[in-house]
């Protein structure tokens, strides 16, 4: 801010004076307005959410049409894990090898035109990488499954874990590069004990924003996943996922399960948000450490 | 920042052993390997869609895009996409009318307000775009959707409705599904995207012009237009594109709020379906059958292109605006800003 408080101001006829408050309040009034959708989201998700828990709701298989609220989402969880856990495998280390080549030997026009290609798949729509694997893996497989939806989030996730590492890998000093070679290390020592190490942390926080962002996407893995009813831990078979699960109660007809799908949208939420909210602590932290 | 940057930091190191030269380039072409991967990613998956959606674009050609009968029962099968194309587009252009001015106005705000209430501020609309998409299906579904149904609505129908030409926008029963409640849920998915490119744009703005026009006497209003805005006004612009390029290929919020039914019409208040939605509901049936299979792909390769051509564009603006104000140091800075709010 420029203007210092206090010293003298020109003199500013009535007219502008309000043109200018009335401008200040619209700002505002903007941040107000982007404000209410987030709090109202965190509020309802939580209020609603909180009827829905119970331990049923977390070691349960649903039930039948009987009695819909004595079972639980269990199968949705191991899912979700098994999914993602199989996409951040993959992901972790295409994402962070590609951010080696970037920020420690990538040049020229074939490292703009890679930095490029990872913009390009980050501003791909999801649906767009889901039915491509749909394409590719489960038409040709014959069968939805956890694998094909795993792969539909490595291609959203790898191009996250790569830019975001590459800004980590380069804020590293260059003197403790120099410092490594100077003792004789061959440069990819250099790399492995010394840079990504010293990015450590900022590495971490790149692979918790992919997994963030991978948990919470549904329109990928409804297309390759599908869902299910039961608890699945075949990579092969059809899979349920938490978002998925909230997708179908959503729309069901079953007005009891409704309040199952915002337990599971207060479940998904919780661990979006920490994730992130984590993800950011930590690369504060980090900036304030190297620098 | 520059010499940082210079890959080359290996200069002037007396060369190494021979075994790890070996190891460095093994590692080395390994890396290169893998990031070239990226490459070939975004190259497969460009071929497989359109090789998926040749059959459809060879029989029906342009008119995929202008018909208007979606048919896969087989033997009569008939495939338009025009209520898709239809459906993005209003709902869209809704959200991005509906978003752009409340980010921009809150991405002035994250620049001129201090150290205390800012970042709190920012981090607060990043959180925003953590938010997976199905608990805003969700919300707007229970929600939004009703309140709308109550309120919102009907009195939009008894007052803009009242108005010649716009008032055709309004018309109609409020209940229900529509692309109303979508557009209004899209904008507010896509505030953060766009208030965080604009706010890089707006922060590369030269501190001297600033002074300049608060020296003059200029109220902070009169700085903001006069000195920041046309500096920043073809950033904001990308960030806008950014922003359409997001609502355009949205899914499962929009799918759960719009009713999935494939129409045109003049209302905003009636059922309809968006390209994203449209594939997202109708995939089960078609993975078994060739042309229904197909047609869907084609859809995605439609909606690919437009997002890709969007994002392009999108750098141009952006661009454009640190060219404008070259030196500053800008290069790369929305692009970092962008991965927060992926």
């Amino acid at each position: 801010m420029i203007v210092a408080e206090g010293r003298a101001r020109p003199w500013v006829s009535g007219a502008r004076k309000w043109q200018d408050r009335g401008f200040t309040i619209f700002m505002w009034a903007c941040a107000t307005v982007a404000m209410v959708p987030l709090v109202l989201i965190t509020l309802y998700v939580a209020t609603r959410g909180y009827h829905a828990l119970s331990i049923n709701f977390f070691t349960k298989e649903p039930a039948g049409p009987l009695d819909p609220t004595a079972g639980g989402i269990l199968q949705s969880f191991i899912g979700s894990a098994l999914i993602v856990g199989m996409a951040t495998m993959f992901s972790v280390p295409l994402g962070v090898f590609a951010a080696v080549y970037l920020s420690e030997y990538g040049r020229g026009w074939f490292a703009s035109a890679m930095r490029l290609i990872a913009e390009v798949l980050l501003s791909t729509p999801s649906i767009v990488a889901g039915a491509f694997i749909w394409s590719v893996v489960v038409v040709a497989m014959g069968s939805f499954s956890a694998v094909a939806g795993a792969l539909s989030l490595t291609v959203l996730m790898w191009p996250v874990i790569a830019r975001a590492t590459e800004e980590v890998l380069r804020l590293v000093p260059q003197d403790l590069r120099e410092g490594a070679l100077a003792l004789g290390l061959p440069r990819w020592k250099v790399i492995l004990r010394v840079v990504v190490p010293t990015a450590g942390a900022g590495t971490i926080t790149s692979i918790m924003l992919a997994v963030a962002r991978g948990l919470g996407e549904t329109a990928p893995i409804l297309l390759t996943a599908l869902g299910n009813d039961f608890i699945n831990t075949n990579p092969l078979q059809p899979t349920d996922a938490v978002p998925l699960r909230i997708y179908d109660y959503a729309r069901t007809s079953v007005e009891p399960l409704h309040v199952f799908a915002w337990g599971g949208a207060l479940i998904l939420l919780a661990a979006v948000l920490v994730l992130s909210i984590a993800a950011r602590v930590l690369s504060t932290r980090q900036q304030k450490r190297i620098a | 920042m520059s010499a940082d940057r210079d890959p080359s930091w290996h200069a002037g190191v007396p060369p190494p052993r021979r075994h790890s030269r070996l190891a460095d380039r093994l590692f080395s072409g390994w890396s290169a390997v893998i990031g070239f991967g990226l490459i070939l990613l975004l190259l497969a998956l460009l071929l497989e869609l359109t090789a998926g959606g040749w059959r459809t674009f060879s029989r029906f050609g342009f008119g995929f895009l202008i018909g208007r009968n979606w048919n896969p029962v087989r033997g009569r099968e008939s495939f338009g996409a025009l209520p898709f194309v239809f459906g993005t587009l209003v709902t869209s252009a809704l959200a991005v009318l509906l978003a752009v001015p409340v980010a921009v106005g809150l991405a002035l705000l994250l620049n001129e307000v201090r150290g205390a209430i800012r970042n709190p501020l920012a981090s607060f609309v990043d959180l925003l775009a953590a938010i997976p998409s199905v608990v805003y299906g969700l919300w707007g579904l229970f929600v939004l959707k009703p309140m709308f149904d109550r309120h919102l609505e009907p009195f939009l129908t008894s007052t803009i409705g009242k108005v010649p030409i716009v008032g055709a926008l309004f018309q109609g029963n409020p209940n229900g599904p529509d692309l109303f409640t979508a557009g209004v849920i899209l904008a507010i998915m896509i505030v953060p995207i766009v208030t965080a490119v604009s706010r890089e744009v707006i922060a590369v703005v030269p501190r001297d012009l600033r002074e300049a026009a608060l020296a003059v006497g200029a109220t902070r209003y009169e700085t903001i237009r006069m000195a920041v805005l046309p500096y920043a006004r073809s950033g904001i612009v990308g960030a806008t594109m950014l922003g359409l390029g997001r609502a355009l290929g949205e899914t499962i919020a929009v799918s759960m709020v719009v009713g999935n039914r494939p129409q045109v019409g003049t209302s905003l208040f009636q059922a309809g379906a968006t390209i994203p939605s449209w594939i997202a509901s109708s995939f089960r049936e078609a993975t078994s059958v060739g042309l229904h299979r197909s047609a869907l792909l084609a859809l995605a390769v439609v909606l690919v292109g437009v997002a890709l051509l969007l994002a392009f564009l999108s750098r141009l603006f952006v661009s454009r605006t640190e060219r404008l104000v070259a030196g500053q140091g800008a290069g790369g800075a929305v692009e970092t800003e962008m991965l927060k709010v992926t």
